[in-house]
């Protein structure tokens, strides 16, 4: 069922969940308060999260845009998992960025399945923000 | 402007538990959109007035983790839950990070339950106005307990008291001047004092201060406000704030008060839809008729007063 998500008039509604078992949510805040000043409505999911809980959390708060944070390297394992279950279970399609410590080979591997974009250390917050509000209502 | 897919069959979906057109609906009643409109009209005779329980307290006393509990607490007896978890909005940037859903621990098959955050979005009872209208979505929607949770300041104390059936006002030991504060306006709305957090010492201090509180405290109605201590970290006492919070559902129906508060909150809510759609509809009028406008002219040079030109605004809109 398509649904007409730039015809939306309220602001973006974003999740941002770390799946998998690494403690290490400083990037995964910063970026949620950087979504925040620039007028985002941030649906923070927080540590551990599977990639089930992530799709049922993207269903029930109804977002535009998925976040995921990962440094514990299980990106080959949980990402490709997240986008299976938002394939299976969504019937419309929710962008999807991830930042963490991904290698290039993986990240190349990740945008063909479906990661829209990826960010590694170094990445400012300027252009995360800027990608993420083209993910979520599409090129200007 | 509205989407696609016709409108019957979205209201339908909702009432059948179809989980993404009912969050799709929660979006459109946020957002304002037109297509809420015949969603919630269709929807209305659904409702079956569900209990709805409002916690509300300061910041940090541990609203999101006993609701958390309260949830886990009612799926083990197979009660389905509803719940809304309201956060606030920046005034200058508009964002929000609502943080609420990180303290929901429940399994993600678990299909009893649905968690929605709800940013306040700032306009004063506009979280008031959203807030009735998505509870009754969960209520369409068949689940038999919502929850809501508001931060407990200002204008989001009207909006627990226009959504709630049992309103659960939480605290924590120590908070002391805070609780001078609240006295005006949480304390006069809470059925149940929670004091949380009661693992930490000066609980017991804190209950006496409520009880002595409550028993001051004026019962128009009859009920007298019952005080339960809890700890979702020990954890105990969530049986019986939900003992206390059911009593006070049974006190609803057994005293037929239940009607008369229903009665009393909607009528609330229609004054609000109208109320919101007359000051639309003035502002409309005053931006595109010139003869209005010239009324602002008069009061900033001090040729006229506000008031009398709200009356010529008022006979403006009555002559046609």
């Amino acid at each position: 069922m398509p649904r007409a998500t730039k015809q939306r008039r309220g602001p973006i509604r974003v999740l941002i969940a770390k799946p998998g078992l690494d403690g290490h949510d400083r990037g995964a805040k910063v970026v949620a308060r950087a979504l925040r000043d620039a007028g985002m409505e941030v649906i923070y999911a927080g540590l551990r999260q599977t990639p089930e809980e992530i799709v049922r959390a993207a269903v029930e708060e109804d977002v535009d845009l998925i976040g995921l944070s990962i440094l514990s390297g299980a990106h080959m394992a949980l990402f490709p998992r997240v986008l299976k279950l938002l394939k299976e279970q969504v019937g419309r399609r929710i962008p999807v960025f991830a930042g963490g410590i991904i290698p290039d080979e993986d990240a190349r591997r990740l945008r063909q399945l479906g990661i829209q974009a990826i960010f590694g250390p170094g990445a400012s917050l300027d252009e995360i923000v800027k990608t993420a509000t083209r993910l979520a209502r599409g090129p200007a | 402007m509205t989407r696609a897919t016709p409108l019957p069959a979205r209201a339908r979906a909702i009432a059948n538990g179809d989980r993404a057109a009912l969050a799709r609906a929660i979006s459109d009643v946020e957002n304002g959109a037109p297509a809420a409109e015949p969603i919630l009209r269709a929807l209305y005779p659904r409702t079956r007035g569900v209990p709805v329980v409002g916690l509300a307290g300061p910041l940090g006393v541990g609203k999101s983790s006993l609701i958390n509990a309260l949830v886990g607490h009612l799926r083990a007896a197979g009660t389905t839950v509803g719940v809304v978890a309201v956060d606030p909005s920046s005034p200058f940037s508009g964002g929000s990070v609502l943080g609420d859903r990180i303290r929901l621990d429940r399994p993600a098959d678990d299909r009893g339950v649905y968690f929605r955050s709800m940013a306040s979005r700032g306009a004063a009872g506009g979280i008031a106005t959203a807030s009735r209208e998505v509870v009754r979505l969960l209520d369409a929607a068949g689940f038999d307990v919502i929850l809501v949770e508001t931060v407990g300041s200002g204008q989001v104390d009207i909006a627990i008291r226009d959504v709630a059936t049992t309103r659960v006002v939480v605290l924590v030991p120590h908070l002391g001047d805070e609780v001078q504060t609240l006295k005006a306006g949480l304390f006069e709305i809470a059925d149940v004092f929670c004091v949380n957090k009661s693992d930490l010492p000066g609980a017991d201090h804190a209950e006496r201060d409520l009880a002595e509180l409550a028993a001051l405290g004026p019962a128009p109605d009859g009920w007298r406000s019952r005080i339960v201590r809890t700890s979702t970290l020990a954890p105990f006492g969530i049986d019986r704030l939900w003992a206390a919070i059911a009593a006070h559902e049974a006190f609803l129906d057994t005293s037929g008060t239940r009607a008369a508060a229903e009665r009393r909150r909607l009528a609330r809510e229609i004054v609000d839809r109208a109320s919101d759609r007359l000051a639309h509809d003035l502002t409309e009028r005053m931006e595109r008729d010139p003869a209005l406008r010239r009324l602002v002219d008069r009061v900033v040079a001090r040729t006229l007063d506000p008031r009398s030109a709200a009356d010529r605004l008022l006979v403006a809109r009555s002559r046609r």
